[in-house]
């Protein structure tokens, strides 16, 4: 019976929930905003191959536990004459 | 053209996250195109009770400063398709918030979306005034006893001075959402009742929600209570509250905290 309330308990994902936001906030609190960093080095890298259109893409991010992933999608088009160049 | 709905009341944490996330979930469910915006600049947590906190990339002031588009910004729910959430700043100061930047993000969110519904701080300061700005619709939340009832009253206040609607000679349409009200503790006359609570401030009601366990389970696990719990009684409250919202005519439910103790420790298991 206790097994079968404490599986329906709440508040130990409440629990996990914050500790996991909270280690995010607590190290890049104050700290330059990093995914904003990543993302104009990471287009001004792809810049200097191709012409990227600034609504063409799109950046997600996932923070978990142990580790966060940063996607971060840029639409390339292919009919233009530069993106040989390389 | 969308409608911009603010939820506010003054007063700190008698629900107007919660009231947001489960009010735009509610229409959501009805169809209805909807994106939730939080203004609360530096404490924002209307990610956190949505769920979405893990995913926040830019937020509001990323898109006032020009650094995102909003597009970009905006957070898709993963339940519901046509929920969208625009997060506050947790690092920023909320001066960065301008008046010309919220007028462009609220325009914008008002052409694509049927409801664009503005989550404010407690208080009265900038950040509660810039969330109620451009208001068509306003939900004053108030639970029923002294300082939320006064505070309340004067969000009335402002709401009929310092907004866009006032400004312009209009009036923004108020409605009174009661929350956490406890039924047993209304009938011992404990806590204001709900004619108490209309009586004086004098305007329409739009629902009343009641104190539930239900409420702290939803946030706990990030979703509002509309989803994670669709048949208590709270989330039934919040529906009817959409559905009026919509101007339909639904039969207010007055809770009456009938069953016991053990009615709604066994009840929920069904």
């Amino acid at each position: 019976m206790f097994n079968f309330f404490k599986s329906k308990t709440s508040a130990p994902v409440a629990r996990d929930r914050l500790k996991i936001l909270l280690a995010h906030e607590r190290a890049y609190l104050n700290k330059p905003d990093l995914i904003a960093v990543l993302r104009e080095e990471i287009l001004a890298v792809i810049r200097k191959h191709v012409p990227v259109d600034p609504d063409k893409v799109r950046v997600t991010a996932e923070r978990d536990a142990k580790v966060s992933t940063l996607t971060v999608d840029i639409e390339i088009p292919m009919d233009l004459p530069t993106a040989a160049a390389a | 053209m969308g409608t911009v709905l603010t939820v506010t009341s003054g007063k700190g944490g008698v629900g107007k996250t919660t009231s947001t996330a489960a009010l735009g979930a509610a229409l959501a469910l009805g169809g209805q195109r909807v994106a939730v915006v939080d203004f609360d600049v530096g404490l924002r947590n209307l990610d956190l009770v949505l769920g979405a906190e893990r995913r926040v990339v830019f937020d509001f002031i990323n898109v006032v400063q020009g650094q995102a588009k909003l597009s970009q910004a905006l957070i898709r729910d993963k339940r519901l398709e046509n929920l969208y959430l625009l997060p506050a700043s947790q690092t920023r100061d909320k001066d960065a918030l301008t008046d010309d930047g919220v007028a462009f993000v609220i325009d914008s969110l008002r052409e694509d979306f049927d409801w664009v519904i503005c989550d404010s701080p407690a208080g009265i300061e900038r950040g509660a005034l810039l969330a109620m700005r451009h208001a068509d619709v306003a939900i004053v939340v108030t639970n029923p006893e002294v300082s939320s009832v006064r505070d309340s009253d004067r969000i009335v206040g402002l709401l009929d001075a310092r907004t866009l609607a006032a400004e312009r000679g209009q009036t923004v349409e108020k409605h009174i959402l009661i929350t956490r009200y406890d039924p047993a503790r209304a009938a011992r006359g404990e806590m204001l009742s709900v004619e108490d609570v209309l009586e004086i401030l004098s305007l329409p009601l739009i629902g009343i929600v009641p104190e539930s366990p239900a409420v702290l389970r939803a946030s706990n696990v990030g979703s509002p209570i509309t989803l994670a719990d669709p048949q208590s009684a709270s989330a039934k409250a919040y529906m009817d509250a959409a559905r009026r919202l919509r101007g339909d005519t639904v039969q207010m439910t007055v809770p009456t905290g009938k069953r016991g103790f053990f009615g709604n420790l066994f009840g929920r298991a069904a």
